[in-house]
């Protein structure tokens, strides 16, 4: 008799669930591989409109793919960061302006002394592990300030981050009062060099991929994400967890910094500006939710390459950049309101 | 007597709550024996959940003391009751729908490979293992146990609540209006699971607004009215009507005299 009831109880869902199993991950690839195919198809049928071009494929062109992996790598190591804030049901807006003040103060260690050496001839080159380790210092604290901010005073994160957008900034501006940092040592180049800001970007994205997946602070990110109260009465620390939750993203902003002044031989007060959009953008079309609790670095990756994709189609195809703005913001709000029509359909079952 | 002799896993005495003005609570002496199953019933207001909010460490009494497994304690968290082995499924369910079953069972003392702190890594193989024995244990039968809490019905997930409890409930189990949400079958089911912790010896206090259930599931069913016990009794030695009748006043413990007519 009891047999009987419970099979009844089990019977209701299983037939209307099996598409539920399919990850959000998939959708995002799918959507890569239809962005790619077009931009293919479009590569291939472009001399009929342009006649300065020939016919010519998109993807098999190696160059092309390392370029399109390239320019999302710094945004992407921040958007790794910004993903584990999104999960736990917060929002990272500091990053940008993070990257800036850690470029800067991290530069000023990375300077090359060959012309301070004309007047101070004691002077030499700092190893490029002090500007390493400062940069990612730096990061680190910014976003340690963030989580306390969040995690003790329950300031929305929205809130405290915007406060750390505004003052990373104006750290970034005060240091060299607006005048930018070059000439780095030699050694310093490595981290931005050829496809070092790639590999650095893949690492970094199969770490976190791995911790979030496999560990006891992934766990606990997804817990606090989805249901906050029953991970507090479940015994989570949930604010020791986000504390280290912001510092991690704060630290990953700060590594971005470092390979993006690496790369650019120079760092400015105005280096990552708007690039927390692009980090947020980029786990929003990966399939990370803005409610929090699901959404994985992996996806983020893809959300990043189709941001990468579509850039550099447009180029390929020779749309104005103007256009690119417009349709990659037309692209966040889909991957938003999709989001939002998937949870309206898992609410009414 | 043998129900003397039996040992009191909890007691309260004189146990106190006052909101600013308003006495949810007053001068409650409550017991509960080992292995016994209780019933706490009363009206909307006459603090049922005010009792257990103080007993599982979500709130401070005002007064009173509570002695539980022999000695007096003070809960100043919902962990801290937990450590004691004190379990309680709460209304609103506590489990986190992004996870799937053996995480939300263990959700905050995950199984690990070595102690890495946060970055342990966790032990799946294991929990889920141990996830299936205690789903079998509790008689749950989940058809996926690897499928986000999210996607399950009502019931499923109050099953999965409460083999958490059952789990790792070492001396008592509260619930709390366990099936309020639940259709005929799943609350079958549920009632099920709470008579295989019957046959385990774990002691339980179910807060209920269902009779029928209260008079199927328990040895014994204390009655609140209006912040206070009215009274205690053996199901085997009262009737629906009694109940009913110290839950609206009309017996026993009414101090005024015009809820006797209601």
């Amino acid at each position: 008799m009891t047999e009987a009831t419970i099979d009844a109880v089990k019977e209701v869902p299983t037939a209307e669930r099996t598409h539920r199993y399919w990850p959000g991950e998939v959708n995002v690839l799918i959507g890569l591989v239809v962005i790619c195919l077009v931009f293919e198809l479009l590569g291939w049928i472009q001399p009929i409109w342009r006649s300065d071009i020939a016919a010519q494929s998109f993807l098999l062109n190696p160059t092309r793919l390392s370029i399109i992996v390239g320019q999302v790598s710094i945004t992407g190591i921040i958007a790794v960061g910004v993903t584990q804030v999104i999960i736990t049901g917060g929002i990272d807006l500091s990053s940008g302006s993070v990257v800036g003040a850690a470029a800067m103060i991290a530069m000023s260690f990375a300077q090359s002394s060959t012309y301070a050496r004309a007047v101070y001839p004691h002077l030499t080159d700092l190893p490029i592990v002090m500007p390493a380790v400062i940069a990612v210092i730096c990061g680190a604290l910014a976003g340690f300030v963030n989580g306390a901010l969040v995690a003790y005073t329950k300031v929305p994160s929205f809130i405290a981050t915007l406060g750390m957008m505004v003052t990373a900034r104006g750290v970034a501006n005060w240091y060299t009062r607006g005048q930018p940092i070059s000439f780095p040592t030699n050694g310093y180049t490595v981290f931005g060099s050829g496809l070092h800001p790639v590999l650095i970007f893949l690492a970094i994205a199969v770490l976190f991929q791995l911790v979030l997946r496999y560990t006891l602070y992934g766990r606990h990110t997804y817990a606090i994400g989805s249901n906050e109260q029953a991970a507090r009465v479940s015994g989570i620390n949930v604010e020791r967890h986000l504390l280290l939750v912001y510092t991690i993203a704060g630290a990953l902003a700060g590594v971005a910094a470092l390979v993006l002044t690496s790369k650019n031989l120079t760092a400015q007060a105005g280096m990552g500006l708007m690039y927390e959009l692009d980090a947020i953008a980029m786990a929003v079309i990966g399939g990370v939710s803005l409610s929090g609790g699901r959404g994985s670095i992996f996806g983020t990756v893809l959300g990043a390459l189709i941001f990468g994709v579509i850039t550099s189609g447009f180029t390929f195809l020779g749309i104005d950049a103007y256009y690119q703005q417009m349709i990659k913001g037309a692209i966040i709000v889909v991957a938003v309101v999709q989001d939002v029509y998937r949870q309206r359909l898992r609410g009414r079952a | 007597m043998s129900d003397a002799e039996r040992s009191i896993i909890l007691r309260t005495e004189g146990l106190t709550k006052h909101y600013g003005g308003v006495r949810a609570l007053e001068g409650a002496d409550f017991e509960l024996r080992a292995g016994e199953h209780v019933a706490i019933v009363g009206d909307n207001g006459a603090g049922k959940s005010t009792f257990v909010r103080q007993i599982t460490g979500v709130e401070r009494p005002t007064g009173g003391k509570i002695f539980f497994d022999g000695s007096e304690v003070e809960f100043d968290s919902p962990i801290a009751a937990r450590e004691q082995g004190i379990e309680t499924v709460f209304q609103n369910l506590a489990l986190a729908d992004d996870l799937d079953v053996p995480s939300n069972l263990f959700l905050g003392r995950e199984e690990r490979y070595f102690n890495l702190g946060p970055f342990s890594i966790l032990n799946e193989r294991l929990m889920l293992r141990r996830a299936r024995e205690a789903l079998t244990s509790t008689a749950v039968k989940i058809p996926n146990l690897k499928n986000k809490i999210r996607n399950m019905s009502g019931g499923q997930r109050q099953c999965v609540a409460i083999s958490r409890a059952a789990t790792f409930a070492s001396k008592l189990i509260i619930m709390d209006e366990p099936t309020a949400a639940l259709g005929v079958q799943e609350t079958a089911q549920v009632e099920n699971i709470i008579r295989t912790l019957k046959a385990r010896g774990i002691p339980l206090i179910l807060i209920s607004h269902n009779l029928r259930q209260v008079f199927d599931l328990v040895d014994r069913i204390w009655v609140f009215r209006r912040g206070q016990i009215v009274g205690a009794v053996d199901k085997d030695k009262t009737h629906g009507n009694e109940i009913v009748a110290m839950i609206t006043g009309v017996k026993q413990g009414s101090d005024e005299p015009e809820a006797a007519f209601v």
